[in-house]
């Protein structure tokens, strides 16, 4: 079920090295910027002379906190409803934090520059655990808050603690255990930055920005700078992969534009890689503790969750308004549970801000891994098979629509089908056969199995919104003369292929070709208002626009089909991509004849105003609810400590495909991410706040090398809600696939009696774990 | 955007001219070869050398031969030419073994075996290898070329028996029939610094092991070697307990230390795994053993298919 495979109309650029990325715009005049950072996680900034670096030939300015100070603008709201230093006044609260920016003629002159600034600090202590954050003695981070005496962000909680807790008190079996989501990066290969071009003439600030949600930028601008919004054009040209990191404005942003200002001329400023990974938005790093509340014959009764988030110096986590810990609360997963409750507590610490980025559906993802970890711990508890354990509690197809015990209302599913369909694929029992014959020679295999549901398509304007920014998206069609159409959409494409998809839609809603169809997007001037591009929400929100807009171009199209056809629109039917009268095919008018003639003398209905044109705004009435199944088997050297993944075999659930191909596509880079995530990718910090993840020597992003070949199966369940049945896919596989993975591993660990290891499973972190000594991931090694 | 402090260019045309070069420009000129260790530390102004002096044109640097009872191996070998020499490889499938895990395609093609080893990082793949094997490196300065073994080559993190304006040009590597050797090594991901590695090479004699070198790396090795493992292995039958010794003692003597790519407790511990693993293998491809699909002869491995014979540059 879906539109059919289609090569992506972006591909003939990105192949041939013709894309437009920011670091591609170079305007005349054009200067370059450069940001000093922190080499502290915590210092008091005590003076910034900056007079060698002003004196450095080719330098034409060089911006501190104070400078920004003048102008309001030293720190800038975060999505949070929190504040963030663009350039640091006091103190210094992050390693990698901005404290001056320099412009210059070139880039090897700005950057000479930055070794001129001579910055005295204070070094403070630093808060990096964050389970001592809430300590008496901890420092106090955000001492610039108004009457803050402690690093506590906020307490937040979800579903009905009291019957849960009831059933906890009751249960035959209950099973505990503390895990760690560490904090990972979602390390696109563009790296983030700005080109700001500020028009003295016609007061107009034109950003070229890799910005997920360029309409969104556009707004915050205006409403930080009191810059008037229609003097104000985001371009967001091609993007290099996002992943939620490219959803914030960063102060290096808001820099580029000051320099722009100051200098009169154009600025550009792209971070490097280490920066990239220091400052800019990281994901997870929840710390929790998860318990399962069962039968003794294996019925999941209650589950409960407290977590701890590590929100960094600044809460700059891109949410909905409405939810601190995003769609956490989703944990309760696939399954049929009668009561569900889960605490959140965030901290500040002495690391960059940010929280939801990475794939990760505002936290899905967290939740995901902590329900299906909690169903492993609870298998093992009760010796029963994973996968058995699952079948018994998934939620029944009649179940549906299901309203969860947190409050969300999934919208169809058929997941025993899926998980049966995983195993037939993978060959389940064989592969347990298999396992039990090799325990028996000392070897070591694991087979680890995840289900999850996701919740995208934020979201419903009466629950979500970003800074007061309703969650729906608007799209425009216009068809010209000859049946060629330009679709305008607020979404922005990092990598998802929206000029096809989009297409796609267009041409089967109007009778078309796809490749007649152009897709317009990514630039505030020529798109309507939107907001963007993340938590899986261009299918679910803007693709229903873009349907939505397309038949109101058919029913336009239907009147002028009837003017056409002397006959009453409500003679007429579409059949076979046109309008014929009913019963006659042979009087079927194509959407090309049709857009002639509606641009022609032909005489219309009383009222009927010609053209084709039409606008439309999307609220979703829900979010749409993918799920899959996800069976991982591994490998495991107990003598080295290696992971070697097999096999593995997702079998996703996203409503109608679009374009099949896009959809393995998102899904094959999602479970690399598991595989990258599951064994290898972590910022740990060592004891003075120093990151020890700064460069891709030590941050690992997977290879083709760790990844097997994958096995995808699919089955097809369209949302009621969405027009086309369509449900999102973006981050399914990054939020399914690091589960499957650790079951594996954990399941391959059984005769060592290991119950839980946390993220990521290097050959260290394995091997201390076999030996019953793990360590702290997300700290230095000791 | 990275970029590096402002430097002088130079392109050597000789081994001679390198040499004047880098006494006309003194202790801070650097030597560029594939370049794939000093341009990263420039980008990242780690290193902000006043000249960089390309002797990527020296191609008398680049060749690979057996010259008498030595395999020469010319400083400017890329890792790929390495990997690809049969010439190599056949006598000492520790090449094979070892370039196939450092780094990946692309940082082979262009990176260097004299770079590697004049680099002196201590989680060196090479450094493990050329030791194990007992090269011998060949230095040539103003007055003409000296020659320092591989043992002596490093004096510590960072620091080669290299002077300032002397230049690496050729390891030498003896042959010695009856010889076997392999590397193992742990990584994070391919292409990552070792977790620790140990290559192992045996020479073995009417039935006992008349040397052995075990070479280690990432595990504070000191010349990344292990001599009392290797004095252990002398005169002794090759076999599961000896190695399995062996092992033992060449664990005991490292001094690994902690980082992100493990606690020196793991470390340590792979350093014995390691090197009991390197040294059966080793043992299973000593000449003249047919057991090991890798050995040379073999119809089915690929890599083996040139003449022993063949020079390379």
């Amino acid at each position: 079920m879906s539109y059919g495979p289609m090569h992506r109309k972006e591909d003939a650029r990105f192949i041939r090295g013709r894309g437009n990325y920011t670091d591609d715009v170079r305007l005349p005049g054009m200067l370059y910027g450069a940001v000093l950072r922190s080499p502290h996680a915590h210092a008091r900034v005590v003076s910034i002379d900056t007079s060698a670096a002003e004196a450095l030939p080719k330098v034409k300015a060089v911006i501190t906190g104070q400078t920004l100070a003048g102008l309001g603008l030293a720190w800038m709201p975060t999505l949070s409803q929190d504040t963030q230093a663009v350039l640091a006044t006091d103190k210094v609260r992050f390693q990698g934090q901005e404290v001056a920016f320099v412009v210059a003629e070139d880039a090897y002159s700005a950057r000479d520059a930055l070794e001129l600034i001579d910055v005295e600090y204070e070094p403070l202590d630093a808060v990096i655990d964050a389970r001592k954050a809430l300590d008496e003695n901890a420092p106090v981070i955000r001492d610039d808050l108004e009457g803050r005496a402690n690093n506590h962000i906020f307490d937040w909680d979800a579903g009905d603690r009291a019957r849960t807790d009831a059933l906890f008190e009751q249960a035959d079996v209950t099973v505990a255990q503390d895990m760690l989501y560490p904090r990972v990066h979602p390390a696109p290969l563009e790296t983030c930055g700005a080109v700001a071009d500020f028009d003295k003439v016609t007061g107009k600030l034109t950003i070229w920005c890799p910005t997920q949600a360029p309409h969104a930028h556009r707004t915050l601008y205006a409403m930080v700078a009191g810059l008037p919004e229609h003097k104000i054009r985001v371009i967001s040209p091609d993007i290099g992969g996002g992943f939620g990191g490219k959803v914030g404005i960063y102060p290096g942003y808001v820099c580029a534009i000051v320099g722009s200002i100051v200098t009169g001329r154009p600025v550009k400023w792209m971070e490097d890689r280490s920066e990239n990974l220091m400052s800019t938005a990281f994901a997870r790093d929840y710390h929790m503790h998860g318990e399962i509340a069962a039968t003794r014959d294996g019925k999941i009764q209650a589950i409960r969750v407290k977590v701890l988030a590590d929100h960094g110096a600044f809460n700059g986590t891109a949410q909905p308004t409405k939810f601190p810990a995003g769609f956490f609360h989703v944990f309760s997963g696939s399954y049929d549970i009668e009561a569900a409750h889960c605490e959140v507590t965030g901290v500040y610490t002495n690391k960059a801000p940010g929280g939801v980025a990475y794939a990760c559906s505002f936290r899905v993802t967290e939740a995901v891994y902590l329900v299906e970890r909690m169903v492993d711990v609870l298998a093992a508890e009760l010796n029963m098979d994973p996968a058995d354990l699952r079948m018994r509690n998934l939620l029944k197809p009649e179940q549906f629509p299901y309203h969860s015990p947190t409050g969300w209302e999934y919208d169809s599913g058929d997941y025993p089908r899926a998980l049966r369909l995983a195993m037939d694929m993978i060959g389940y029992d064989k592969l347990r056969a298999e396992q039990a014959d090799k325990r028996a020679r000392g070897e070591l295999m694991g087979i680890g199995v995840s289900f999850f549901t996701e919740a995208v398509g934020a979201g419903p304007r009466k629950h979500m919104d970003i800074l007061g920014l309703g969650m729906a998206d608007g799209a425009e069609l216009r068809v010209h003369p000859t049946g060629k159409a330009v679709l305008r959409v607020s979404c922005q494409s990092q990598g998802q292929g929206h000029e096809t998809t989009f297409a796609q839609i267009v041409g089967q809603e109007l009778g078309i070709p796809a490749d007649d169809v152009e897709v317009v997007h990514g630039d505030t001037d020529q798109t309507p208002f939107g907001l963007g591009t993340y938590g899986s929400r261009s299918t679910p929100v803007s693709g229903a626009a873009t349907a939505i807009v397309a038949r109101k171009v058919r029913d336009r199209a239907k009147i002028v089909a009837a003017a056409m056809l002397e006959a009453a629109p409500d003679d007429l039917e579409w059949a076979d991509g046109k309008w014929s009268v009913v019963g006659d095919p042979a009087t079927g008018k194509s959407m090309a004849e049709i857009a002639l003639a509606a641009h022609s003398n032909l005489e219309l209905p009383e009222g009927v105003e010609g053209h084709l044109d039409a606008v439309t705004v999307y609220n979703p009435p829900n979010l749409t609810y993918p799920f899959g199944a996800y069976i991982c088997v591994v490998d495991l050297d107990p003598g080295t400590g290696q992971v070697k993944v097999r096999r593995f075999v997702a079998v996703d659930d996203c409503g109608v495909r679009i374009n099949p191909m896009i959809v393995e596509g998102q899904i094959h880079g999602g479970l690399a991410d598991g595989v990258g995530m599951a064994l290898m990718q972590v910022m740990a910090f060592d004891e003075d706040g120093n990151h020890l993840g700064a460069s891709f020597m030590d941050y690992l992003l997977p290879t083709s090398m760790e990844c097997p070949s994958w096995e995808l199966g699919e089955t097809v369940t369209p949302s009621p809600t969405h027009p086309i049945g369509a449900k999102g896919v973006g981050e399914s596989a990054t939020v399914g696939s690091p589960a499957a993975v650790v079951n594996a591993v954990i399941d391959a660990l059984g005769p060592y009696g290991v119950r839980h290891a946390d993220m990521p499973l290097t050959p260290a972190n394995v091997w201390r774990v076999i030996n019953g000594d793990p360590f702290r991931t997300d700290l230095a090694i000791p | 955007m990275q970029v590096p402090a402002k430097f002088e260019y130079e392109r050597a045309d000789s081994v001679p001219h390198a040499i004047e070069l880098l006494e006309r420009y003194g202790p801070d000129a650097r030597i560029v070869a594939g370049g794939h260790s000093l341009i990263p530390m420039m980008k990242l102004r780690l290193a902000q050398p006043e000249a960089l002096i390309d002797i990527n044109g020296l191609a008398e640097l680049g060749r690979i031969a057996v010259e008498g009872d030595e395999l020469a191996i010319g400083a400017l070998v890329r890792h790929a030419e390495l990997l690809d020499s049969t010439t190599a490889t056949n006598l000492f499938p520790i090449f094979r073994d070892a370039e196939r895990v450092i780094a990946d395609p692309i940082v082979r093609n262009r990176g260097t075996v004299g770079g590697s080893l004049c680099q002196g990082d201590p989680s060196e793949d090479l450094s493990a290898v050329f030791s194990a094997l007992r090269a011998t490196a060949v230095i040539q300065g103003p007055g003409g070329t000296r020659t320092v073994p591989l043992r002596e080559f490093h004096r510590g993190p960072y620091e080669t028996a290299v002077a300032e304006n002397e230049l690496l040009i050729q390891l030498r590597v003896p042959i010695a029939p009856g010889t076997g050797s392999a590397y193992e090594k742990v990584e994070r991901r391919v292409g990552d610094w070792p977790v620790a590695a140990t290559g192992a090479v045996i020479t073995v004699r009417d039935g006992v092991i008349a040397q052995a070198g075990i070479g280690l790396t990432a595990v504070g090795a000191e010349h990344f070697c292990a001599p009392e493992a290797e004095e252990f292995l002398r005169g002794k039958a090759p076999g599961e307990e000896t190695f399995a010794e062996a092992a033992r003692i060449a664990a005991e003597h490292c001094e690994p230390h902690a980082d992100q790519r493990g606690p020196a407790d793991f470390k340590r511990h792979l350093a014995g795994e390691l090197t009991k693993r390197a040294l059966t293998r080793a043992n299973l491809n000593v000449a003249g053993s047919a057991t090991d699909p890798n050995v040379a002869g073999s119809a089915t491995d690929p890599n083996v298919a040139g003449s022993a014979t063949e020079g390379r540059i």
